[in-house]
Formats: structure tokens, C-alpha cells, sequence
């Protein structure tokens, strides 16, 4: 099941499928690690609400729902 | 001397090494993009001397911040003869990442694989010849901080090949880089394969080389004919994601799998459990400001963790005088003997904090100091106008500064610990969201809490802000986070509020200008991102490093930095400025020399009547009669460091005999004096004298910075921004002064302000709804100018 990565709850994880969004909001998206295959889990988000936190590459990321609504992600298992 | 140069991550530990390597005293932080500076040193242990130039910490070589274009245009530039690409071992993949970028350019590289000590202890393995072979570049393990390698590395770093070129990972667009790069080797640019990887990505900075768009043009071109993209996209296959894709690829199949954990670890680490606390969906926001709470009451308090009570009337420490250890004479406190003097920077009718407690000490040096030479001068029979140029002039201003050191310094202890622990990144997490409602990400959160201490290295700090209308609007109101120095215009314009009147609290005043700048910064943030500014939101795509101890080494050298800093301000501009000022004080139009009691007659005393009246509407103009110069006086020497508002009052009271005896630091009772002389002399209304007073304080708290904040401003914003900004500050304090002055004297006055707000308000969405457009008007006038010229 394939589903943007802003509507993830924690603890949920998968792989990204796709990478939307445009100029640099993208190309940071890229740079940090978040491509095609790249398995990401979602760890919390902020205690207002927004930002989230998500583990990918070892390391981890924070961003928010908005940009995080440019990322698909097919749900895996763990 | 050949030039290395340091590249890596944020947080890899690269300012470490730096630092092991040249033994310079450079700042290293946790907040990620903390190393702003190109930072210089040199390797001595070898058999050459070798230049180091320390690199902002990077994830990528896309412009996508202005630390990146920086390091890209250092390394491209041609004079590093190396580059020592320090990765982060515990985090191989994105480490690895901008590795792959550097490969492209034909600058010789050597990978320091960093911090192997940790890879050790957590029980995982690198396999460090595997990733030599892969790379085809010497990797060496290093571990920046306990030293190991380090010789190793630099011997291997010494040895590398004058010469390299460039390799790239990238398989599936090979003909279209291979053609790009042709392009760019007639062009006879160097580094050719970075920049034809880079142009296919669709980099802005490559865009721009003449002739590389229809470069790019021709070969994309062909490619979406020639393969069966068409259907798939109307432009071209979408190389920007497909690079950084193929690149993460080849990481995560032919180098990550060097690296082999022991197990994967499904239990809680140390830096979890802190995490879930700190980052609490409740507790974080209450944590957070209890912990900024607790860093101003440790810097600033006058009574520790109260032990004094809470308010005036709980207090039940008796003060030294109580205690019959000390006597007031004329104003001033005698002690008995030195011992209780010593005592007396700890407690006085309350217990210090380590803050005030640090100031009271220095100042005790400072004030024996300048006592002893003021006191040998006046042995020596020196002329009178000598012994004041040194002891109020020269000495009084630059000592009036170095007593604010302790404090600035404490202050920037506690922000170091936050940075260096990750906890500054954890604040940016928290309050992105409140952040963003103004306007800006929750980046801009630490360079304006920096602020609080010295908006120089906050302005600095900015840097890593990728936004430049963001970075713009966050350096002009960083000033409005009333730094350390504007502190004493505080509690000794509070606290002379306080003495003369007998009204009110000065922590209460203090705490409330504190938040008058703060409202204002936010106001200003938001009407500048709804106008002159607008733009979206930047994104906030940041990393969260681990949570660790912060190394005392670390804190050291970033103190040491702020002190030598503050110190060489304090002997140069300031001490210039107060040495101006004094002259211009003590002479006359004709360069006579004027005794105290004469000062009416001084240049600065016309200039300052001169200009008095335009500080008429903020309360602190005309109405003051004939000393009310002082005021405008002060605000112009705050110009050049906000430390000479209280030192020019101190002077000034003591020249207009408004107050008797020697100067103190604080300035309070100078103050208190001043404001006596004044309300007998024009009889004014306490009531409009007070609100005077605190917009004097509003006006200096958002008015231009200092000299210094003023240069960095000019060196990190945009050409030509710089002149609005100044302007910018100039109409800020205008009004926020204006509007304190009428509001506290007469009330009413509240209404209008709060019409003209609405209004603003009003005009300001209208306007970005489209439904209104001031511009228009003058436009419909100049059509009509026009059509009628041309009939």
C-alpha cells in the first residue's frame, strides 16, 4: 500500500517510492538521503503537531508534513 | 605551503580535527552547520608545513545553503591541493553521499574515516581496505578526538598525487555526462565531470555559465527523443532525482556493506530515553522554558534561586550595611575591612548568582585598578584635565565594558552546553511550528536566541538559514533580542526609575523590555515576511544529531573565542569612541579645555541640544528641559556600542554635578541623580518622566545595534540591503518609542495606535489578496503623464 509520508504514524515504516515537490525543497529532500528505496520509519512527530522526526539512512531526519506530503512510500513490514 | 582543505557532514567531527591538526582554537558545536567560518591553521608535524582550511560542515554540493556555495566554490577554486573528506563512521550512508560529489571534481581526495573509536566500542566493524579499493582514493580511520590516526593520515595526505581526475558512480546517464563534459572541457573549465554532472542535475549555479542552458538543452534533448521517456514526462527524463537516486544506490550496495553491525539493536539507547523526555508531547515546551528560566536566573539573578523571597516584602536577608559590617557614606558603600568587601561580591542582602557573582569580582580588580592609577596621577601632580581623560575617559569606558564579560560569558557557557548536547536542534524541532507563523522556520530560532548574548555571532549564525529572505528578516530583528550589552541600559535605567521615583520593580521593568523586544521582533518578522519580504515559508529539512555530552575542551575554546572577541572590542572601538567622546565632552567649539561644571558649553552638548528636539515625541526630547541632551547624547554614543549608553550617563551626571563621588558600574545611582536634576529643574509629571524613561530603553533596544553588530549585519545580508535595514531599525525604534512614550504618559493615546494597526493590518491583507494595490494609484498617474506626453 502506497501512502505519503506525512500521513504516517509513529512506529510505521516502509519504502519511498516516489519524491514530488520541486526546486530546492526537493533537491535538500534528495540530499538528505530521501530517494526511491530508501526505507524510512516514522519516528514521532512535534509536540505541536508538526514538525515530524523519521529514521532513514542511520540517521535521523526532521521535516515537515508539508514537505513530508511530497514523499510516497510503499508500507512495509518491519 | 600546500592547501588542504576539510570537508564533511555537519557533526562528523570535522572541527575537531581541525582543531587536533593546527591546535588553533576554533569553536566546535552539535547544532548542525554550527561551523559558519572558513577557519585557517597549520600542520606542523610533518615533514612539510601544511595550510588547513576548515570547510562549513555540508550534506551536498547543490547551492542549496550559502555554507554550500561557499565549500563548493573553495574546493573548485582552485587552491586547496587536497581535500580531507571526514565521514562520520557510525553514519556511512549519508556520509558517503557527499564523498561521491567530491569524487567528480578533479581535486585530489583522502577520506578520514572519523570517530572509529565509537564503531569500536559499539561493537561493529569497518572494513576499511574494502572501501579503499571501492572509492579509489586513500581511506584512513582516524578518531578526531582521542587523537588516533591522525599522524597516519596526514603522512598518507602529504603523499597524495598532485593530480586527479574526477570519477563518478553514475552508470545509466553516462553518454549525456560524457557529452556535457566535453562541453564544459572546450570551455577549458576545470573540474569538467563535477560540472557536467551538476548541469545534468539541473544546478542554478551551472545553469548560469554562458551557454550551458542550450548545452544542457541539446543533450537532455536528444535524450528524451532517443529513449522512451516522451511518454513519461513532456520535458526529460528527471535527472535530479535519478542522480542522487543512482548515487545512494551504489552507496548502499557496493560501500555501505563494509561496515557490518554487531546486531541490530531493538532496545532503547541512552539517547532515546533523554529524546522521548526532551521532545514530550507535554513536557517539552515547560522543560524548555523552565531550562531558559534557569540559564538568565544563573547569568543575571541578584538573588539565587530566591532564597531572598520572591517580592520586595519577603525579603529577610539583611544587607551588609544591617549587618554593621558596612557604612553608607555620601551614596557609597564603605566597608569595614577587605575581607567583608570580598564578601560582598558573593552576598549583599541577598546571595548572587555565579553571573553577578563573577562581575562583582572583576569589577572589585577593575575599580582597585583604576583607583591606584587615578590616585598616582593625582600624587605625580598631574593637570586635572589629564587625570579625567584617564580615569573617567579612558579608563571608565573601557572598564564599564569589561564588566559586562563575566555575565556575556556565563551566558554563552549554558548556550554552548545546549549546542554542543543537541538539544539546540531538539528547540528547532519543538517550535518549528510556532515558528512558522511568523513567518520563518524554527532554524531562525537559534540565531535569535543567540541575540540574548551578542547579536554579532548571531547574525553569523544565520548562514545556516537556506532562505535568503528568511536570513534577511531574521538579521534585522536579531537586535530586538536585547543583547548583553543592552542589559545595563536596562536595570540601570530601571533601577534609576526605581530609586528616584520609589515606584515599581526594576526585575519587573527589565523582564518586561525583555518581552517588548521580543513582541517586536515578531511583529517585525511577521509585517516583513507580509511585505517587502514575502515569500513562502522556507523548508525545514534538517538533520537531528545524537544527543552527547558536551566536551569541556570544546567549551573552553568557544569561550576563549567570545573573550578574546569582546576583549579586543573593548580596547578598540570602544576605547576610541569613549576617548571621542570625552573631548568632544570636555571641549568647546574653540578647543578650550572645560572643566565638568562647564560641559553645557562642550561640542557634544551642542550637538546633543541640536538634535534633542526630534527625541521630542518619544518623551525623551524638549520636554526635558535643559539637561535633557544627556538623553540624546546617550543614544548617540549607543550607536557605537551600546556599553557607552550607560558609560556616557555615568560621565554626564557626574559633569553635570547630578551626582557626587566616582562612578559606579551599574550606573544607578548616576541615574537616579540625573532624573532628580532633571524633574526639579523642569517639573515634569513622574507619570510622563517614567514613560520617558522606558521608551528611552524601547528606543535603544531597537534602534540601530552597535558598531560591530552593525558591520557583521552589512557583511552577511545582500548587497544593497543593507542601507533598508538601517532604515528599517531607525523607523522601528521611532515608533515602538513613540508609541511607549504616549501610551505610558496619557493612556488614551492607546486608541489611535491601536487604529493605525488595525489599518495597517487591513491594508496589508487587502493588498496580498490583490484587492488593493497602492502602487496602482501611482502607475494610473504616470499612464496618464505618459499618454499625455505622448499626445
Amino acid at each position: 500500500m502506497i501512502k505519503l509520508l506525512s500521513e504516517f504514524k509513529p512506529t510505521e515504516a516502509g519504502k519511498v517510492v516516489r519524491v514530488g515537490g520541486e526546486g530546492r525543497m526537493r533537491r535538500r529532500l534528495l540530499d538528505m538521503g530521501i530517494t526511491p528505496g530508501a526505507e524510512v520509519v516514522m519516528r514521532k512527530v512535534a509536540p505541536l503537531g508538526d514538525p515530524i522526526e523519521v529514521t532513514l539512512r542511520g540517521y535521523e531526519l526532521t521535516l515537515r508534513k508539508a514537505e513530508a506530503a511530497c514523499v510516497e512510500v510503499e508500507i512495509g513490514d518491519r | 605551503m600546500r592547501i588542504f582543505a576539510l570537508a564533511g557532514n555537519p557533526n562528523c567531527g570535522k572541527t575537531t580535527l581541525f582543531n587536533a591538526l593546527t591546535g588553533a582554537t576554533a569553536h566546535v558545536g552539535n547544532w548542525p552547520g554550527v561551523t559558519v567560518d572558513k577557519r585557517e591553521g597549520v600542520y606542523k608535524k610533518c615533514s612539510e608545513k601544511i595550510g588547513i582550511v576548515d570547510l562549513p560542515g555540508i550534506y551536498s554540493l547543490s547551492p542549496y545553503t550559502p555554507e554550500e556555495v561557499i565549500s563548493r566554490n573553495y574546493i573548485l577554486g582552485g587552491e586547496p591541493s587536497g581535500i580531507i573528506n571526514i565521514i562520520d563512521a557510525t553514519n556511512l550512508e549519508r556520509n558517503l553521499y557527499l564523498t561521491m560529489q567530491l569524487l567528480e571534481t578533479d581535486v585530489p581526495v583522502i577520506v578520514a574515516l572519523n570517530m572509529m573509536d565509537e564503531v569500536d566500542k559499539s561493537g561493529d566493524k569497518v572494513d576499511v581496505a574494502a572501501l579503499e579499493e571501492k572509492l579509489g582514493v586513500p581511506v584512513m580511520p582516524i578518531s578526531a578526538l582521542t587523537g588516533a590516526g591522525i599522524k597516519e593520515l596526514m603522512t598518507r595526505a602529504v603523499a597524495l598525487s598532485e593530480k586527479r581526475e574526477g570519477t563518478t558512480v553514475l552508470p545509466s546517464s553516462l553518454r549525456e555526462i560524457v557529452e556535457l563534459k566535453a562541453f564544459y572541457e572546450k570551455e577549458g573549465v576545470s573540474s569538467p565531470l563535477f560540472h557536467a554532472v551538476k548541469l545534468l542535475e539541473n544546478d542554478e549555479l551551472e545553469l548560469e555559465f554562458r551557454g550551458a542552458k542550450a548545452a544542457r538543452e541539446k543533450v537532455c534533448g536528444i535524450a528524451s527523443a532517443g529513449e522512451e521517456t516522451a511518454a513519461a514526462s513532456d520535458d526529460c527524463v528527471d535527472y535530479e532525482a535519478v542522480v542522487a537516486d543512482e548515487r545512494y544506490k551504489y552507496i548502499s550496495e557496493k560501500l555501505a556493506p563494509a561496515k557490518t553491525r554487531k546486531t541490530t539493536k531493538p532496545t532503547l539507547t541512552k539517547s532515546d530515553k533523554i529524546d522521548r523526555l526532551l521532545t514530550h508531547r507535554v513536557w517539552a515546551i515547560p522543560i524548555f522554558i523552565v531550562m531558559m528560566f534557569f540559564v538568565f536566573h544563573f547569568t543575571f539573578s541578584e538573588n539565587l534561586f530566591f532564597l531572598n523571597g520572591f517580592t520586595e516584602s519577603q525579603a529577610w536577608m539583611p544587607s551588609l550595611v544591617d549587618l554593621g559590617l558596612a557604612v553608607e557614606e555620601n551614596g557609597e558603600t564603605v566597608y569595614n575591612n577587605f575581607g567583608v568587601q570580598l564578601l560582598s561580591v558573593i552576598y549583599d542582602g541577598a546571595v548572587f548568582s555565579p553571573g553577578v557573582i563573577l562581575t562583582n569580582l572583576l569589577n572589585l580588580i577593575l575599580d582597585s585598578i583604576s583607583g591606584g592609577i587615578v590616585g598616582g596621577m593625582e600624587s605625580a601632580g598631574a593637570a586635572a584635565w589629564a587625570t579625567g581623560l584617564v580615569g573617567d575617559g579612558i579608563l571608565g569606558g573601557i572598564f564599564a565594558v569589561l564588566g559586562f564579560l563575566p555575565q556575556i560569558l556565563v551566558l554563552f557557557l549554558f548556550f554552548s552546553i545546549l549546542e554542543d548536547s543537541g538539544y539546540m536542534a531538539r528547540i528547532a524541532f519543538v517550535l518549528d511550528r510556532v515558528f512558522r507563523k511568523f513567518g520563518v522556520s524554527g532554524r531562525a530560532f537559534m540565531p535569535m536566541i543567540m541575540g540574548f548574548g551578542c547579536s554579532v555571532p548571531a547574525a553569523i549564525n544565520t548562514r545556516t538559514l537556506a532562505d535568503e529572505k528568511e536570513r534577511t528578516a531574521t538579521i534585522r530583528v536579531i537586535p530586538f533580542f536585547s543583547c548583553g550589552a543592552k542589559l545595563p541600559i536596562l536595570t540601570a535605567v530601571a533601577g534609576g526609575i526605581v530609586a528616584a521615583f520609589g515606584i515599581g520593580n526594576a526585575d519587573v521593568i527589565t523582564f518586561a523590555m525583555y518581552a517588548l523586544g521580543v513582541v517586536a521582533a515578531i511583529v517585525c518578522l511577521m509585517l516583513m515576511r507580509n511585505t517587502s519580504l514575502k515569500g513562502e515559508t522556507p523548508p525545514f529539512i534538517m538533520e537531528l544529531p545524537a544527543y552527547h555530552r558536551p566536551r569541556f575542551k570544546n567549551l573552553m575554546l568557544h569561550l576563549w573565542d567570545k573573550t578574546k572577541h569582546f576583549v579586543k572590542k573593548a580596547f578598540t572601538i570602544i576605547f576610541a569612541s569613549t576617548v571621542i567622546i570625552w573631548l568632544f565632552s570636555h571641549l568647546s567649539w574653540n578647543w578650550h579645555y572645560l572643566s565638568d561644571e562647564q560641559m553645557n558649553e562642550s561640542i557634544l552638548a551642542s550637538i546633543g541640544m541640536f538634535i534633542q528636539p526630534l527625541f521630542t515625541p518619544l518623551g525623551f526630547g524638549s520636554q526635558l528641559g535643559r539637561f535633557g541632551w544627556v538623553f540624546a547624547v546617550a543614544a548617540i554614543t549607543g550607536l557605537i556600542a551600546k556599553e557607552n549608553v550607560i558609560a556616557t550617563f555615568t560621565t554626564l551626571a557626574i559633569c553635570i554635578g547630578a551626582y557626587m563621588g566616582e562612578g559606579t558600574e551599574e550606573g544607578i545611582e548616576e541615574l537616579a541623580g540625573l532624573i532628580s536634576v532633571i524633574q526639579a529643574d523642569t517639573g515634569i509629571s513622574m507619570q510622563a518622566f517614567t514613560a520617558a524613561l522606558i521608551s528611552f530603553i524601547a528606543f535603544n533596544m531597537t534602534t540601530i545595534p552597535c558598531f560591530a553588530a552593525c558591520a557583521t549585519a552589512k557583511g552577511e545580508l545582500q548587497k544593497g540591503k543593507f542601507k533598508w535595514t538601517v532604515a528599517f531599525w531607525l523607523a522601528s525604534s521611532y515608533i515602538v518609542g513613540s508609541m511607549v512614550y504616549t501610551v505610558g504618559a496619557w493612556v488614551w493615546p492607546l486608541a489611535i495606535w491601536l487604529a493605525v494597526i488595525a489599518a495597517v493590518i487591513a491594508l496589508i491583507v487587502l493588498r496580498n489578496k490583490g484587492k488593493f494595490d497602492i502602487t496602482k494609484i501611482f502607475k494610473r498617474k504616470k499612464k496618464v503623464k505618459n499618454t499625455e506626453a505622448e499626445s
